[in-house]
């Protein structure tokens, strides 16, 4: 195919796929893929993900895939799960792979109901903090005082006035094994996540954090900086929960304050230039640090069982 | 383009679509400044950096040009150049 006649013979999701430049949620699903393996049925819902990837007679997907509904993705997966079971297709596994858009709204409720009957599928969200495939309306991920097309930051409006919603503690009470958060800033401690959660059965989830050049507004080449500026702020936490209990946490090596996390990016702008944004960046850094405090993300903090990960 | 039944599409194809028309800055890379550390081949979103022997090659048929491999790259062994058309 290409005339340099470079090939893509070790990937499972190929060049030629209609991302943008730099594309945090493109770059997460190649190393998913990489971590997986061939022998997965992908199930995605729609959203930037699906669209990227489907223009009809293009696909970069190198393993079975099926797109569907938007609110559908968990309930198409359980079905999938099924027909392997009735096929006896043992060797085969179900990933499904949503925005955040789907998986914290208006999917959520086929997904808990995945959750809660306990159906062998590793749910991953691709979460880039919005419906980004509609052009960057909130959803219940959008970080508090993020403008979005929905709730645009101007003369009296702030951006969006709730916090994240936190999905993985609720996914967590539903009894799962395996629940984990991730960041496309640490691409190894990402497969190696979804390595561990191909080991379990029964539902699963993986939260990826998938910076996003063209709607958070920062530069494409920045992709990583930005998602590492996240995890070194405590903006993102990193951790993994088996059975319920926190049982191993990135830690922060050098904590960085939340401005420098947020001033990289357009969607925060406004409470750089608002005289009352001290104000909003104080209520940030006070989420920060209670993730680093609940999570044991600073070596001193570290909860005594806590297994350290550098 | 003909539909399939079921509008199956064949794993791959998107290979035939090059997106490295969409770049307008060229990531050049230094061989003799290179580590061979593969974080380029890593934190390529579009799977646009190979190893080829000891060597490692930018695909300028997929590359978009974001710049991602020139940022990451711990040994400035690739810098972006303007792309001209
Ligand atoms: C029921 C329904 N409502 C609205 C839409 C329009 N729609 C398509 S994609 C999308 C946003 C997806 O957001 P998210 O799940 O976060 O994925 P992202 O595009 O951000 O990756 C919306 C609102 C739809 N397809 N179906
Ligand atoms: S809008 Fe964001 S998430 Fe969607 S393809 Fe572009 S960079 Fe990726
Ligand atoms: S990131 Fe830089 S040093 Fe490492 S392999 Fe690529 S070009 Fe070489
Ligand atoms: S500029 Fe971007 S698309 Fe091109 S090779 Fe580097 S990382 Fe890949
Ligand atoms: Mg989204």
């Amino acid at each position: 195919m290409s005339t340099q006649n470079l090939s893509n013979d070790q990937e499972l999701f190929v060049s030629g796929h209609r991302a943008c430049h730099g594309c945090g949620m493109s770059l997460a699903v190649r190393h998913i893929l990489k971590a997986t393996g061939k022998d997965v049925i992908v199930v995605t819902p729609t959203g930037c993900l699906e669209t990227f990837t489907s223009p009809y007679g293009y696909s970069p997907w190198r393993v079975p895939w099926i797109h569907h509904l938007f609110e559908n993705g968990p309930a198409i997966a359980t079905g999938v799960v099924a027909a392997l079971k009735a096929q006896k297709r043992e060797s085969e596994r179900v990933v499904a792979i949503g925005g955040d858009g789907s998986t914290f709204d208006i999917g959520f409720g086929s997904l808990s109901g995945m959750l809660e009957r306990g159906d062998d599928v590793l749910y991953i969200c691709v979460d880039n903090g919005a419906y980004m495939n509609t052009g960057g309306q909130r959803s219940s991920a959008s970080p508090i005082y993020s403008s979005t097309t929905t709730d645009p930051a101007g003369k009296r409006s702030l951006g969006k006035l709730q916090k994240k919603k936190d999905l993985p503690t609720i996914i967590a009470a539903h009894g799962v094994p395996y629940v984990a958060t991730a960041s496309v800033a640490y691409l190894k401690d990402l497969q190696k996540k979804v390595k561990k959660a191909m080991g379990y059965h029964g539902a699963r989830y993986i939260q990826i954090d998938s910076t996003c050049p063209s709607v958070w507004g920062f530069p494409s080449d920045q992709t990583l900086e930005v998602a590492r500026r996240g995890v070194q702020s405590g903006m993102v936490p990193l951790f993994e929960m088996e059975d319920g209990e926190v049982t191993k946490v990135r830690k922060i090596k050098k904590k960085i304050p939340v401005e420098e996390y947020l001033k990289t990016q357009k969607r925060f702008k406004h409470i750089f230039s608002d005289a009352d944004g001290r104000e909003e960046i104080q209520t940030i850094q006070a989420l920060a640090d209670s993730n680093i405090e609940r999570y044991g993300l600073l070596k001193k903090t570290a909860p005594q069982d806590a297994e350290v990960q550098d | 383009m003909e539909i399939t039944i079921g509008a199956v599409v064949q794993g791959g194809t998107s290979l035939g679509y090059k997106t490295g028309t969409w770049r307008d800055e060229r990531p050049i890379l230094d061989m003799e400044q290179c580590k061979a550390c593969g974080v380029c081949v890593s934190v390529c979103p579009d799977s646009a950096v190979h190893v080829k022997g000891e060597t490692y090659i930018i695909d300028y048929d997929y590359c978009k040009g974001c710049g991602l491999c020139g940022y990451e790259c711990p040994a400035d062994a690739i810098s972006m150049v303007k792309e001209e058309k």
